[in-house]
């Protein structure tokens, strides 16, 4: 039976903004700490560590989110745990985020001038207190405006697990769309919402890496 | 405890080679026809009438802004509410260029704004008309310097292509899926055919390099 679009499936539709942005939330915590370790290992003196990590990345980084995410879903029944696509969904964004954010970092990383890194070294500070104090707080201003660029793809990014069966706004949308058969408006909706969420951000993005520009030309 | 089947996988291996193929088709013809996008994008993005500014400029924030799989959706499902019905195949080549149209506008417009206009000045002073101006001063330069943004958004629109079988357009993903619906092996099946994106994003880097190689491999100005 098809009924009208209504006020209902609009709130029905709103509603489920929540599970989009909790999951967001999850990938992107747990990405940062995740792409924290990458990119350290990414820029370490240590050759296999590089290596691993440089091999992580390209994996994360040159197969589908969507293949990742059918993975990890898959994958739970391998471990013989209970099919869950938030779990799923969770872990495999998270993974998904290491990989970029430690990529992303790795190259904010390497932009802070290696004086830096040989004169906190000669004064015989700790690897440890080297990136904490002297590295880090250099690389993390020049690594705002990327982050905040990939946080967007992040959010774009979960409405793929609505193909593993997770209720999020594009799964809302597409459960309004089989009873009301009103595409054009249920889809239209959903896009501005994301649109909503997502340009702010976008738009933030632009104005740090326009002001970061300014700071590093002389 | 599991047990692995990697049977169906093997017996089926020509069928995931003609998928990888069709994802390549896919991809090499959205790339082609979002380069053809991109460049008009961003010659109006860059153009001073205010009007194909602003159009364009909304095009692309809400492209950027939105999911892909939102896109598709409202292009495959929506669109034939107001009478436009489209062929799974073809609404997903229009999606895929729609989209990487977007960010290829973007990536352009800044490579034409790296071009000093010194430059372009000397294009003119040279007698140069708009279009040879635009199509050898401008535009190839351009080009050239955003060549790994640019190619690296290219192995992104290859990886997205595997959304479109969500609408069941032909495409790797979509016969991993159809493998799965008759096989059940669904972790070997989706194993395998990650490998084998994995796979087409190092030949299409390969490939790009190739063509750099040939295309760019003149002296840099400075």
């Amino acid at each position: 039976m098809i009924r009208q679009f209504g006020p209902s499936d609009i709130l029905f539709i709103i509603e489920a903004v929540r599970w989009t942005l909790l999951l967001s939330a999850i990938a992107f915590i747990g990405g940062a700490i995740g792409g924290l370790f990458v990119a350290l290992a990414r820029s370490s003196g240590s050759k296999a560590l590089r290596r691993i990590s440089a091999g992580f990345i390209r994996i994360f980084q040159g197969t589908p989110l969507l293949m990742q995410l059918f993975l990890f879903y898959f994958g739970l029944t391998v471990l013989n745990l209970p099919i869950n696509p938030l779990l799923a969904a969770a872990i495999a964004l998270t993974f998904h985020a290491s990989a970029y954010l430690g990529e992303i970092w790795r190259g904010s990383i390497e932009a802070v001038p290696s004086g830096q890194t040989e004169a906190a070294t000669a004064l015989s500070l700790s690897y440890r207190d080297r990136m904490q104090h002297v590295v880090l707080p250099q690389a993390a201003r020049i690594a705002v405006a990327p982050t905040v660029g990939f946080l967007v793809q992040l959010i774009k990014g979960t409405s793929l697990t609505s193909i593993i069966g997770f209720t999020e706004l594009t799964r809302a949308g597409q459960i309004v769309n089989n009873a009301t058969f009103d595409p054009f408006v249920v889809f239209g909706l959903v896009a501005a919402i994301y649109f909503i969420i997502c340009w702010p951000l976008s738009l933030y993005a632009r104005r740090l890496e326009g002001r970061m520009r300014l700071a590093f030309t002389r | 405890m599991y047990h692995f089947n990697f049977t169906p996988v093997f017996e089926n291996f020509d069928l995931l080679l003609y998928g990888a193929w069709l994802t390549i088709r896919l991809s090499f013809a959205a790339m082609i026809l979002g380069l053809i996008v991109s460049v008009l994008g961003a010659a109006a993005r860059t153009s001073h009438s205010k009007v194909l500014h602003a159009i364009v400029g909304a095009y692309v924030e809400i492209i950027r802004n939105t999911p892909f799989l939102v896109q598709i959706f409202f292009l495959y499902f929506g669109l034939p509410a107001i009478g436009i019905s489209l062929d799974p195949n073809v609404a997903a080549l229009i999606a895929l260029v729609i989209n990487v149209g977007a960010y290829g506008t973007e990536i352009t417009r800044a490579g034409i704004e790296s071009v000093p206009n010194g430059q372009i000045e000397a294009g003119r002073a040279l007698g140069l008309g708009p279009i040879q101006i635009f199509r050898y001063v401008i535009l190839k330069p351009a080009l050239r310097n955003v060549y790994p943004a640019m190619t690296s958004q290219f192995i992104y629109l290859m990886l997205t292509s595997s959304v479109v079988s969500t609408i069941s357009a032909n495409d790797l993903a979509s016969i991993g899926a159809d493998l799965n619906a008759k096989t059940f092996a669904s972790f070997e099946i989706y194993l395998v055919v990650t490998g084998i994106y994995l796979v087409l994003s190092l030949l299409f880097s390969g490939l790009f390099k190739l063509i750099q190689n040939a295309v760019f491999n003149y002296p840099a100005s400075r």
